[in-house]
């Protein structure tokens, strides 16, 4: 069994067929590369198996549990974790207050053991706080240190980047949804970033869907890309089919003149 | 060019409209009975003889950035300052002059202006007449802006020195009941018999503290507050259990020194910071912006009310007030739940209306026909028993031991939202009020911290209505009007919204100077001017200090983003927000 299973998503947004019958497949361990032109509808189908777009039909299956209907917090507890195309930090808690808070749902102590510092309390506590250190390790000098309580906005726009991706880590999911994660960012700072995909895989074995238009990074860590156009999935494969398929070249130049 | 003479003529006509507000609305008069200092000065010249200096001091202020110098002052700010009073000395003459001419001429202005009385005029004038008191009157206020404008030109140690010892003499005076009733006969060395500071023991204050803050700022000392952030954390540590206990100790032992009515201001201040604590968890962690709050209030002592007075219309069981507490509680609970689940899925301002709605539901559910075979309507619940204690029943009768017992519930509800600010549920309340959506992305179910928030909130003010009910005797549903609700955000959001210090500070001014909505505070006269200062005092906040008086990080970082960005750039040369050279990959 895949990891997701999506058949037959639609949405639509008054008279927009924003997405428009789109099926995919992911598997444990795979990255899969959302491509499209703009208002393709990538981020709209992203929202939908996060639970933010309630989809019209169709159906999303994520380790056999139906999404649809659920609401993000539960999708987020079932095991996917996302960022947001224009990065959406906590800006006014600490670097590690960020990543503690992501592990809301996987913690369960509540007004009791805060009330009254219950041995469990504390040790959870503790264990929230050296899980946001790992998972903050895991990005080396870049987050590393004294910085980690200052508020989050002194990062610098790659290194809230990362901490969002560091954050969607933290609320340990099998399935990591990123939505363009390298946008704005510099060809330095996008080459680390593509590493750092394909560790989050090797090293954390989680399984990735990403929405990206820097055909560098697609093309590096995809094990399969898919294209959508006008809401609607246009083909799917391995990066070089993908990108020679005519089809693909016309949605993004247009169709050559003609008479040419 | 340095003096900006259209600036100051702003403040000025703007200075002088403020003066003629203020005669106009009878404050003046209706101040004149409280002495300041006697012989020589009332509380209704005060509320005009700061205006002139204050504005002439911010007119003639220069704005410095950060790394340049400030151009010093000079005479030509004298000038500035001159103008700002002359102008608005001759509006305030020209007003009292015209008022007095219109009443001469048996013109009605009185029926407009009720408070444009003889009287007012006399006092203005200081019972010299007309010519004498209006020349006194603008040589004053041009006397008075010059040495606010020269405030500039002192060094910094003697203009502090002069600003905090003005402000000591205020603060003396007005605690002139609190001093008295520890001082006994001996607060006669500085009180005169008939109220009011005597002339020498404001001079001496006056120079004393005066002379101890020019000493400490010439010093250089830093503030405590910066001696604080640069103590190791174990220090800090010791440091605020030390200062907690210390505060402990004297709010214990203070009221056995106190008479009773200040006891009553006491209790009363301590029944409003135990609400105020309540909205914080709701507005200042949560991010809920909670209008109803009076509500939980009302619940908490009508659910007191009927289950331990014998006067309760249907239904009394007669209940010890120990045993109705836990009931209480549940009645909060579910309160919350019935007030919440339907205003959940609402954010931000539409929240804020349905909130405002169901506050006052509750209220004039309570006042109803309907239900007046249960709460007595407008006529309310009567004959509520005290609190039993070891030593015999606590009564409004006995403010001090009302103030123990508020205190008590007080400790309670500051360490309930201590211990869930810095908790998983803290957390996530604050991860929802930064930004909703992400927050429920991240996986926190943000129907059930919202829930929690207005729960909590609830229980803490359910225990406030139990301890009112208690207190005063009797409950009616005009004790639960809309202004509480209001009364508590202003002392929440001047105190320091988040923050649990600046909310116990900001009940403890609020309540303490002006008194809430019912409640008088040290001065007495402003109960009618109440909602006004507060009105204004909010505007005033919201403009110099939007955090607060003792901000909570947060809010600061919230208000102040930009700011800190660019200190921390500034600062770190071009380190902190920048990424450092980093290594090729």
């Amino acid at each position: 069994m895949s990891l997701l299973e999506i058949s037959n998503v639609s949405v639509s947004f008054g008279g927009l067929r924003a997405v428009n019958e789109v099926a995919l497949t992911v598997n444990e361990g795979e990255i899969v590369s959302i491509i499209g032109p703009n208002g393709a509808g990538k981020t709209t189908f992203f929202n939908c198996i996060t639970g933010m777009v309630k989809p019209d039909s169709g159906s999303i299956r994520f380790q056999g549990t139906e999404l649809i209907g659920m609401d993000p917090n539960q999708v987020t507890t079932l095991g996917i974790g996302r960022t947001f195309q224009n990065v959406r930090l906590f800006p006014n808690m600490t670097i590690l207050e960020n990543i503690m808070v992501a592990q809301h749902c996987r913690t369960e102590q509540g007004v009791w053991g805060a009330l009254f510092q219950t041995r469990g309390f504390k040790k959870e506590e503790k264990e929230i706080r050296e899980r946001a250190n790992t998972v903050l390790d895991f990005f080396g000098t870049r987050l590393a240190g004294y910085r980690r309580e200052q508020p989050a906005f002194v990062l610098s726009y790659a290194n809230r980047r990362r901490l969002e991706i560091a954050r969607a880590m933290a609320t340990m999911p099998t399935l990591l949804m990123l939505d363009e994660p390298t946008a704005g960012m510099n060809p330095r700072e996008t080459k680390e970033l593509t590493q750092l995909i394909g560790k989050l895989r090797d090293e954390w074995g989680y399984a990735i869907v990403m929405i990206e238009h820097d055909m560098k990074v697609v093309g590096t860590v995809s094990d399969r890309v898919v294209v959508l156009d006008h809401g609607e999935k246009l083909t799917e494969g391995d990066y070089e089919t993908v990108t020679h398929d005519p089809r693909v070249i016309e949605a993004y130049l247009g169709r050559p003149p003609e008479d040419a | 060019m340095s003096v900006d003479w259209s600036r100051a003529r702003f403040y000025g006509i703007n200075g002088g409209i403020t003066l003629a507000f203020i005669c106009a609305i009878g404050m003046v008069e209706a101040f004149d009975s409280r002495s300041v200092i006697n012989p020589g000065l009332t509380l209704g010249i005060v509320a005009l003889v700061w205006v002139p200096p204050l504005l002439a001091y911010l007119a003639t202020r220069r704005k410095a950035l950060e790394g340049f110098e400030a151009e010093p002052a000079g005479a030509q700010d004298l000038g500035a300052g001159a103008l700002v009073g002359v102008i608005t000395g001759l509006i305030l003459v020209v007003f009292v002059w015209g008022v007095d001419a219109l009443l001469e001429a048996g013109v009605a202005i009185r029926d407009v202006f009720p408070r444009l009385s003889p009287a007012m005029i006399e006092i203005v004038t200081f019972g010299r007449g007309l010519g004498a008191g209006l020349t006194i009157l603008f040589v004053g206020c041009v006397g008075l802006a010059t040495a606010g404008a020269a405030l500039h030109l002192l060094s910094r140690p003697v203009r502090r020195g002069i600003e905090f010892g003005l402000l000591y003499v205020l603060a003396f005076s007005l605690l002139e009941p609190v001093v008295t009733d520890i001082l006994e006969d001996n607060a006669d060395a500085l009180y005169a018999r008939t109220g009011g500071l005597k002339p020498s023991a404001a001079a001496v204050i006056f120079l004393l503290t005066g002379a101890i803050t020019a000493w400490t700022t010439h010093r250089n000392a830093p503030s405590i507050r910066t001696r604080y952030g640069r103590m190791d954390l174990d220090v800090q540590r010791r440091v605020t259990i030390a200062g907690v206990l210390i505060s402990l100790a004297l709010f214990g032992i203070l009221p056995r020194f106190l008479g009773g009515i200040m006891n009553e201001l006491l209790a009363n201040i301590g029944l409003f910071v135990l609400m105020a604590l309540g909205l914080n968890v709701v507005i200042g962690l949560a991010g809920i912006l909670d209008l109803g709050y009076v509500a939980f209030f009302a619940v908490g002592a009508y659910g007191t009310a009927v289950l331990t007075s014998p006067g309760s219309p249907a239904f009394s069981p007669e209940l010890s007030w120990w045993v109705a507490l836990p009931i209480v509680i549940i009645l909060a609970t579910l309160a919350g739940l019935v007030v919440g689940t339907p205003v959940i899925r609402m954010r931000g301002d539409y929240l804020a209306i349905v909130t405002l709605g169901f506050g006052e539901i509750v209220r004039i559910l309570f006042l109803s026909d309907w239900l007046s075979s249960s709460f007595g309507g407008s006529q309310g619940i009567r004959q509520i028993p005290g609190i039993e204690w070891f030593t015999g029943e606590i009564k409004g009768v006995d403010p001090e031991r009302i103030f123990y017992m508020v205190a008590i519930f007080v400790l309670v509800a500051v360490y309930v939202s201590w211990r869930l600010q810095y908790s998983r549920i803290g957390r996530s309340w604050m991860a929802m009020r930064e930004d909703e959506t992400v927050a429920e992305a991240m996986g926190i179910n943000t129907v059930t911290a919202k829930l929690l928030a207005f729960i909590i909130g609830a229980i803490l003010a359910s225990w406030g209505g139990a301890i009112f009910a208690a207190k005063v005797g009797s409950v009616f549903p005009n004790s639960f009007e809309l202004l509480v609700s209001i009364i508590v955000l202003v002392v929440v959001i001047v105190g320091g919204m988040g923050n649990i210090p600046g909310v116990i500070l900001g009940a403890a001014l609020l309540i303490g100077v002006l008194g809430g909505p019912t409640q008088p505070g040290l001065l007495q006269e402003f109960q009618e001017y109440k909602l006004l200062i507060y009105g204004a005092l909010l505007v005033v906040v919201m403009l110099v200090r939007p955090e607060g008086l003792l901000p909570s990080t947060y809010r600061s970082r919230e208000l102040h983003h930009e700011e800190m960005d660019q200190d921390a750039w500034l600062k770190a040369g071009v380190g902190a927000g920048i990424d450092e050279e980093e290594p090729a990959l």
